[in-house]
């Protein structure tokens, strides 16, 4: 779960890092009046999730209440990235000395926590991988590890490990010309496995940020993973990695997939809310199926689809590649319950589920 | 890593739904099991073993002790029963459980290591030595998809695992071991740890590896693979998913310029791997390489 910059800012703050004083406020009013508090020179800032807003106009440092109302205006309903801005953050402007980078995550090479850290801050991080060092953390004291930590470098170590956290990043990392360090900006990913640990947390930063469509929304809600692509094939499979493969292998002979929808693992017996979900998707002309169960059973599996199938009634093709644990029950019930016979190959399947696509197109 | 008949193995939620279930299925394919852990309902019998209130305390009761530990345990107890196993000595503990918080995974990961023991997972569906034994919950007993033979297959997802080894077993190779490594972003056998023990293995002579998007374990795979003379033919999932986007495991993301498909195919071809652009292709780029 990714924190906005005010919650991620809040984190901080009780992790003993020093944070510009800010209040969230979400109308052109609201602003003037945060500017009389904690002005009168102020940041106000987009609160949304993507990088890059200061580009797009997102961030302005004004001086007073008159021109905080003024930005405010300016940036609100504002679209970055993916999200219209509905509210922003107006902060004390601080007094730039140097701007620094500090993060902390986990290098996937070595899984041990990872700091990175640039005497060149504020810009966008991608833009500077030549000028950042990386310490990987080794198991044990923080006092001793082979690189020397700042005082500010072990508080986010510290704070990483007790919150659960992915990523906690500062960029920048003020050092203001009063000899005072400030994060000025803020980001930090929790982990969602770990949420029953920090169910207080948890609970205050709420479910508003959960980014993506209303039906991806719907989704995961109900425990699934889906994601809505451009295409009309619509794909149901099992597990994440022969779900990317169908999609793949749809691309590979001329097809275009509708979506990511996996019922793997514990979700294996969710096939029927999973199925009236991507037929729920506009455009979609064709369906696929393909199960290769391991821990997830094909016959659990199959019979949830045909339960969706036989309510809904699509009126388009479906096309099933059934194998692995509970194979030979699956097939057979598609066979006699739907009176279709499922292909011995998903390489047979996928061809046959595009040529479908195009055959109906054609006619 | 390569699991075989003689391996004493202890099955940690072994009174389970799922435990219950695929204990049976371990059992009835010469699996050796040996004990289960509930603490619970130690001192009982499940599945026809003795049920244990540790792992350690199973180590100490079992004439053999116990060579590998296999968790069927919710990820709020993964932890402990990892260091459980750890502390019993098992040389290899295969985390079946989705879900456990990442920072336990490092700590398990650390104590493993410590102790000189190997954790394959978490996230796993398990490793499969066709012929021989499996642990997890693989479809090993199906001989439409697992068959004894020379190709070692290595796989972060256990449904594209198994997709791998069917393709396989229609095209005439049979496997020396499936090694399924999980699809956490921090796992305990790394894709190059799997391939080191596979190249290292006798009975294989070709390996099969199946990649993902997210992470660099393709890439720090490429290192190894490149000292090592087996052929290796790859298929990666993920080409034409969403930048940003978390495809279901925790593992597949790309994010930014980390664990594109480009990176993880460049790095694997120039160490000599050929990689497939479909799953059934696997077969034919095998025959052309083994000859």
């Amino acid at each position: 779960m990714k924190l906005a910059e005010d919650q991620a800012k809040a984190v901080l703050s009780k992790a003993g890092i020093a944070i510009p004083a800010g209040i969230v406020v979400n109308t052109p009013q609201a602003a003037a009046q945060a500017a009389i508090e904690v002005g009168p020179r102020v940041a106000v800032k987009a609160l949304v999730r993507s990088g890059g807003r200061g580009k797009q106009g997102g961030v302005l440092v004004v001086d007073g209440p008159e021109q905080a109302s003024h930005a405010a205006g300016q940036i609100l309903g504002l679209k970055l990235g993916d999200e219209i801005v509905t509210s922003v953050l107006v902060e004390q402007a601080v007094d730039i000395g140097a701007e620094h980078y500090l993060s902390v995550t986990i290098d996937p090479s070595s899984g041990r926590p990872m700091i990175m850290r640039s005497e060149q801050g504020g810009m966008e991080v991608e833009a500077m991988t030549d000028q950042i060092e990386s310490i990987i953390i080794e198991p044990g004291d923080l006092t001793e590890q082979d690189v020397e930590l700042s005082e500010i470098e072990a508080t986010l170590l510290t704070a990483f490990s007790d919150l659960d956290a992915l990523l906690i990043e500062i960029n920048p990392l003020v050092h203001t010309t009063g000899g005072e360090v400030i994060a000025v900006d803020a980001k930090i990913e929790l982990d969602d496995s770990a949420a029953y640990r920090h169910q207080q947390l948890h609970a205050s930063i709420g479910t508003q940020q959960a980014g993506g469509t209303e039906r991806e929304r719907q989704a995961a809600e109900i425990g699934l993973r889906l994601i809505e692509l451009d295409g009309d094939i619509a794909v149901l499979a099992n597990g994440a990695g022969l779900t990317m493969a169908t999609m793949d292998a749809i691309v590979a002979v001329g097809g275009a997939p509708a979506n990511f929808l996996e019922i793997g693992g514990d979700a294996y017996t969710k096939a029927t809310p999973a199925l009236e979900l991507v037929l729920s998707q506009p455009g979609i002309r064709s369906l696929l199926v393909n199960f290769c169960g391991a821990f997830a059973r094909c016959d659990v599996m199959t019979a949830g689809v045909i339960e969706a199938w036989k309510t809904l009634k699509p009126d388009i093709p479906v096309v099933f590649s059934i194998s692995g644990t509970g194979m030979d029950q699956a097939n057979e019930m598609v066979r006699t319950e739907l009176g279709i016979e499922p292909h011995p190959t998903m390489a047979d399947a996928v061809v046959a589920v595009v040529q479908a696509r195009t055959a109906r197109s054609e006619s | 890593m390569i699991v075989n008949r003689s391996h004493q193995v202890l099955v940690h939620g072994i009174t389970g739904r799922q435990g219950t279930f695929w204990t049976e299925q371990m059992q009835a394919y010469g699996t050796t099991i040996v004990g289960g852990v509930n603490p619970k309902k130690a001192g009982s019998t499940h599945c026809g073993v003795p049920v244990f209130a540790s792992a350690v305390e199973a180590a100490g009761s079992l004439p053999a002790g116990i060579d590998v530990s296999v968790l069927f345990v919710p990820p709020q107890g993964a932890l402990a029963a990892i260091e459980d196993a750890v502390a019993a000595q098992a040389r290899l503990v295969v985390v079946l459980t989705e879900f456990i918080p990442v920072h336990d995974t490092m700590a398990a990961v650390h104590a493993a290591n410590t102790a000189g023991s190997t954790i394959i997972g978490p996230n796993t569906a398990g490793v499969v030595t066709p012929g021989q034994a499996f642990v997890g919950f693989m479809p090993a007993f199906d001989p439409r998809i697992f068959t004894p033979g020379n190709i070692g297959v290595i796989s972060r997802s256990g449904s594209l695992g198994t997709l791998a080894c069917l393709e396989l077993t229609r095209a005439g190779f049979g496997q020396s071991a499936f090694l399924g490594i999980g699809g956490d972003p921090v796992s305990g056998t790394t894709t190059a740890d799997a391939f080191t023990a596979l190249d290292d293995d006798d009975a294989t002579e070709a390996v099969v590896l199946i990649g993902e998007i997210g992470g660099r374990k393709e890439e720090d795979a490429a290192e190894v693979i490149g000292r090592s003379a087996k052929p290796v033919v790859s298929f990666l999932a993920g080409r034409v998913s969403p930048p940003g986007k978390r495809m279901g495991h925790a593992g597949a993301i790309v994010d930014g310029a980390t664990g594109t498909y480009e990176s993880k195919r460049s790095s694997l071809e120039a160490v000599g791997v050929t990689v497939v652009d479909v799953p059934w292709d696997i077969p034919s780029a095998l025959k052309a390489v083994t000859g």
